[in-house]
């Protein structure tokens, strides 16, 4: 029987390093951009025009209906055809940001509509703005109530970094297969993967709770 | 000049007409009490007076300026026209500071420090300035409404509308706020209120309107027409409340 070793594996802990960072900078930059797609988006839903409507309506539903790998390749294989040229990391980081935004929009949207109109008012008759109104009275509850949901999609993200693996981009499961190829230690290259993807994924749970700790100091009414 | 004139009102909802005709003067320094039975439309009176609602016909006027939902100087208009509403409406994430001063900062662009100045001040007036930290969460329903008075007085209106303002509240906690607002009638505010606080109509109005089925049925001074109603449907009304 074939025992574990993972010494051979310290060798390449520059390159896992290297990996780990590109998952952490591809997951920031898809949720950033995401993230501001999102709450555009549901901002929209609730107040735009009709086409726009239908058009957000239209990208949510196609972004949370279809694999996300697929996403992936038309974003990566198809664009160049209609001369978007880029490289994996960015073809991922907007692939990722697209799928990130379509769930984003309906987080936030589901935030906003669960804030009363009657605050939306109150905001009016002291002579905000709609932006105003938006932003100091609707937004921070908003974000609030949906901030559970928020941060385990951002889990679902981190880890569907993974994805981009499929289309080279160098992120850390990608550099496992890597490692793989030329150590021929299957488990304990995967072992060690799944260890940092769990420990990235605990450490942000430790900064979501912290943060909202910080952010959402204000008592509710039970 | 009235502060406020409204002529001939009128406004539906769908197929339902809800005020049919309305004329009213509100003179500066009065304070009007909007009585009737629910469905009256009493609050949507109120709320046409503010451009919160949007009158089909007829025309309301407020300091000469008529009144209209797409008028280009709303928000100013906003800002003296307060309205305080049955369900406090205090912004659950803010202090009551911040409560306060968020309008004034944002669009009067008052400093930091005057801020809490001023909003030692109003809350002086409604007999909370120890609150001045807590959020509404952490106040009673009388605070509450008593800080929804403070905030609209920050912003210095020349007219203020209540809308039931102590509907929501525990009987034990009505008097709080009928205090505060008797405070602000001794002090010349022009002010009108939807209510069923009768005795507060009594013992504070300048006026009283009687509305019924979409109309002003009755109003006068609240000694004449509480003593001598004309019509039956004041009558009843009188006796139901009594």
């Amino acid at each position: 029987m074939q025992t574990l070793n993972f010494q051979q594996l310290w060798r390449y802990q520059d390159q896992l390093i290297d990996g780990t960072l590109h998952t952490l900078l591809l997951t920031l930059v898809a949720a950033v951009l995401g993230t501001a797609i999102g709450v555009a988006a549901a901002a929209a839903v609730r107040s735009g025009p009709r086409p726009v409507r239908w058009a957000i309506r239209g990208y949510v539903e196609l972004i949370r209906n279809t694999p996300s790998l697929i996403q992936l390749f038309v974003v990566f294989f198809v664009l160049p055809g209609f001369g978007l040229r880029m490289g994996a990391f960015e073809a991922a980081s907007i692939a990722l940001g697209l799928y990130f935004g379509a769930y984003c929009t309906e987080i936030v949207r589901a935030g906003l509509d669960a804030i009363p109109g009657s605050q939306v008012e109150a905001g009016q008759c002291l002579g905000l703005s709609r932006w105003q109104v938006f932003r100091y009275i609707v937004l921070p509850p908003a974000l609030r109530s949906v901030y559970p949901a928020f941060t385990s999609q951002f889990v679902l993200l981190l880890l569907g970094t993974s994805l981009a693996s499929q289309i080279s981009a160098e992120e850390l499961f990608h550099t496992g297969g890597f490692i793989e190829t030329r150590t021929y230690r299957s488990f304990e290259v995967y072992a060690v993967i799944c260890g940092i993807y769990f420990a990235l994924v605990m450490t942000f749970k430790l900064l979501f709770a912290a943060v909202g700790h910080l952010a959402f100091r204000w008592p509710v009414r039970r | 000049m009235a502060l406020v004139d409204i002529r001939n009102v009128t406004k539906s909802y769908g197929s339902t007409q809800v005020l049919k005709g309305v004329s009213l003067d509100i003179k500066e320094g009065e304070i009007v009490t909007i009585i009737g039975k629910s469905g009256s439309g009493k609050s949507t009176l109120l709320r046409c007076i503010n451009a919160l609602e949007r009158i089909d016909g007829g025309e309301i006027t407020v300091e000469g300026q008529p009144v209209r939902t797409d008028m280009p100087n709303l928000r100013d208009f906003r800002q003296r026209v307060g309205i305080v509403f049955q369900a406090f409406n205090l912004f659950p994430h803010m202090t009551v500071e911040r409560n306060i001063t968020l309008a004034p900062v944002l669009n009067k662009r008052i400093a930091k420090a005057d801020g809490r100045a001023l909003a030692l001040d109003v809350l002086e007036r409604v007999g909370l300035a120890d609150k001045i930290d807590a959020f509404p969460a952490q106040l009673s329903g009388g605070q509450q409404q008593r800080v929804a008075i403070a905030r609209c007085l920050a912003m210095k209106p020349h007219l203020m509308l209540f809308d039931e303002v102590t509907s929501a509240l525990d009987p034990e906690l009505v008097g709080e706020v009928l205090k505060v607002m008797e405070d602000m009638a001794r002090q010349g505010m022009t002010m009108v209120l939807v209510t069923h606080e009768m005795g507060f109509a009594r013992n504070v109005a300048s006026k009283i309107v009687f509305m019924h089925q979409g109309r002003v049925w009755e109003e006068g001074p609240p000694a004449e027409l509480f003593a001598n109603p004309r019509t039956p449907e004041l009558q009843s009304f009188i006796a139901s409340v009594r």
